[in-house]
C-alpha cells in the first residue's frame, strides 16, 4: 500500500477516458452560459456541490466496502438524465480496465463480470481506490477534483481559455473541495451503518437537461 | 382548523387520504382527514376516479411548522390529489427550518396522480421538503413538483427539496434540489439554475413502460424528457417564471398520457 497510489490514480493521464468528457461544460459553453474563467468557476462550483457530491460519496462508499451493485443502482436512480447514464457506465468501463491492470483485485473482476457493459464510474473508482489500499476520503477526493478538473481542462479547448486562468479557478475551488469531500466520506460512513439513502442526491437541473440536448448534437468535440 | 399559539414551536398537523376500488371500477375515500392546517376535502371528479383537493386551512408552512401529507391509493383505485392554492413557505418566529413531508403510497393496479400547485419560496423562509412515492409493481403514478423561487421580484428563501420514487422495492429516483441563500456555493450558476427562478419536474411511472418508454427529448431550450432507468420518464423543466414550467409540464403530460 503506497499513498502515492492516489497520484496515479488521480492522474489526468490516467488512461480511463476522462479527458474525452467535458462534465457538460461543451453544452454550458455553446448555450452562452460560460464565457470566461468567471463563469467556469460558478459552473465548477455548482457541479462540484451536486454531481460532484454524490459521485464523491458514491466512490467513497464503494472505497468502504458496501455492496457496489447497490450503489450502482444508487447512482442510476440519482442521474436522471438517460445520457449522463449512459457516459457514466462508459467511463466507468474504461476506468475498470485501468484499474484491473494497475491493482488486480477479485472486486474488480466480480464487478466487471456482474456489470460488463460497465458500472458507473465513481463505483468503479471507489473499488479500484480500494483495490490500491487507499481510504474512503482518497476515493472522494479523486472523484470530486475529476468533477472539477475535467470541465476546467475542457473550457481551456473550448474558449481557447488561458490554461493558468482555468488553473486558477481550480486552485480558488480546493478548499470547497475539501468541505465536499469531507461531507462525500461522512455520508459515506452513515451509508455503511444505515443504507444507500443516507448518500446525497444533490441534483443540478441545467446539467440534466443540457446533456440530453448535447447528446442529440451531430457533431461535438467532447462525448458528454 | 389548529390555532397558532404563538410558541416558536411551531404546528404539526397531517393530512391523510387513502383511497381503494370498490370493486365495481369506482374509488371510495375510508380515509380522509387532516388535523392540522391542510384539509383534504374531496371535489367532483370527472371519470371514475377519486379527485381530493388539499385546501390550505392557514398560512404557512412557517419556520419551525412540519407538515405531512400521507396519501395511499390502493387495491385498484384511481386517485387525484390537487391543491386549491399554491403553498407559500413563510418566514416564522421560530429560527427552525419548517418542513414538509409527503408520503405516497401506491398499491398493485392502482393509480395516483399528486398534482399539486407550485410551492413558492418567500424571501428569509426556510423550508425542507421531502416527497416519497412507494409504488407496487404495476402501479401507476403522475406527480408534479414545482418550486418559485421567491414571489415577484422578491429574493429567495431558502429551500431544500428531496424527491425519492420506489418501484417494486426498487430505488428508481432520488434527487435533491437546493438553493436559495446559504445554499450550497453555485447553485444559480451556469450548471444549476442560471438565474432561473422556476423549476419543475414531472415523474410520470407506467408498467406499459416496462415494453415502451418514450425516448429522451428536449422540449425547448432549457427542458427536457429523459427515461429513467425503470418504467419511469422524467420532465424537468427551468424557466424564468411559473407559467412557463407549468406550460411545458402541462404539454408533457399531454403528450405522455
Amino acid at each position: 500500500m503506497s499513498q502515492a497510489a492516489l497520484l496515479v490514480l488521480a492522474d489526468g493521464r490516467f488512461p480511463a477516458g476522462g479527458h474525452a468528457h467535458s462534465g457538460g461544460a461543451e453544452e454550458a459553453v455553446k448555450a452562452g452560459r460560460v464565457t470566461g474563467a468567471a463563469d467556469l468557476e460558478e459552473f465548477c462550483r455548482g457541479r462540484l456541490h451536486t454531481t460532484g457530491l454524490v459521485s464523491a460519496a458514491l466512490a467513497a462508499a464503494a472505497a468502504l466496502g458496501l455492496d457496489p451493485l447497490e450503489l450502482d443502482e444508487a447512482a442510476d436512480a440519482r442521474t436522471p438524465s438517460a445520457a449522463l447514464r449512459v457516459a457514466g457506465r462508459r467511463l466507468g468501463r474504461q476506468m475498470m480496465r485501468a484499474a484491473r491492470s494497475a491493482w488486480p483485485d477479485p472486486s474488480l473482476d466480480q464487478l466487471a463480470a456482474a456489470r460488463p457493459k460497465g458500472a458507473h464510474q465513481p463505483v468503479v473508482l471507489g473499488l479500484a481506490a480500494r483495490a490500491a489500499g487507499l481510504g474512503a476520503r482518497d476515493a472522494a477526493y479523486c472523484s470530486a477534483y475529476e468533477c472539477v478538473s475535467g470541465p476546467a481542462t475542457a473550457t481551456v479547448r473550448l474558449l481557447s481559455l488561458d490554461p493558468f486562468d482555468a488553473t486558477g479557478v481550480l486552485a480558488r475551488l480546493a478548499p470547497e473541495l475539501d468541505l465536499v469531500v469531507r461531507e462525500a466520506a461522512e455520508a459515506a460512513q452513515r451509508a455503511v451503518a444505515d443504507g444507500v439513502d443516507e448518500l446525497p442526491a444533490a441534483s443540478a437541473p441545467l446539467l440534466e437537461v443540457g446533456a440530453e440536448a448535447h447528446a442529440g448534437w451531430p457533431a461535438r468535440l467532447f462525448a458528454s | 382548523m389548529t390555532v397558532r399559539t404563538g410558541v416558536a414551536s411551531g404546528v404539526r398537523g397531517t393530512a391523510r387520504i387513502t383511497a381503494r376500488g370498490d370493486g365495481r371500477g369506482g374509488t371510495v375515500l375510508p380515509v380522509l382527514d387532516g388535523e392540522g392546517p391542510i384539509v383534504p376535502r374531496r371535489t367532483r371528479s370527472a371519470g371514475a376516479g377519486a379527485r381530493v383537493t388539499l385546501v390550505g386551512a392557514m398560512s404557512g408552512p412557517l419556520g419551525g411548522d412540519h407538515l405531512t401529507v400521507e396519501a395511499a391509493s390502493r387495491e385498484g383505485a384511481r386517485l387525484q390529489i390537487g391543491s386549491a392554492a399554491a403553498t407559500l413557505a413563510l418566514p416564522g418566529q421560530s429560527k427552525e427550518a419548517a418542513r414538509y413531508d409527503v408520503r405516497l403510497t401506491v398499491g398493485d393496479a392502482s393509480e395516483l396522480h399528486w398534482l399539486p400547485e407550485q410551492l413558492i419560496s418567500v424571501r428569509d423562509s426556510d423550508l425542507r421538503v421531502t416527497t416519497r412515492a412507494d409504488l407496487a409493481a404495476s402501479a401507476s403514478l403522475v406527480l408534479r413538483e414545482e418550486q418559485v423561487l421567491g414571489r415577484t421580484g422578491e429574493e429567495a428563501g431558502r429551500l431544500t427539496s428531496r424527491l425519492t420514487v420506489r418501484r417494486a422495492g426498487r430505488l428508481l429516483l432520488d434527487q435533491e434540489l437546493s438553493c436559495g441563500p446559504g445554499a450550497p456555493g453555485g447553485w444559480d450558476g451556469p450548471a444549476v439554475l442560471a438565474g432561473h427562478r422556476a423549476i419543475g419536474q414531472l415523474v410520470i411511472v407506467r408498467p406499459e413502460f416496462d415494453q415502451h418508454r418514450p425516448g429522451p427529448a428536449l422540449l425547448g431550450e432549457t427542458a427536457s424528457l429523459t427515461p429513467l432507468a425503470g418504467p419511469a420518464v422524467l420532465v424537468t423543466a427551468v424557466a424564468p417564471d411559473a407559467l412557463r414550467v407549468r406550460r411545458t409540464l402541462d404539454e408533457a403530460l399531454r403528450t405522455l398520457t
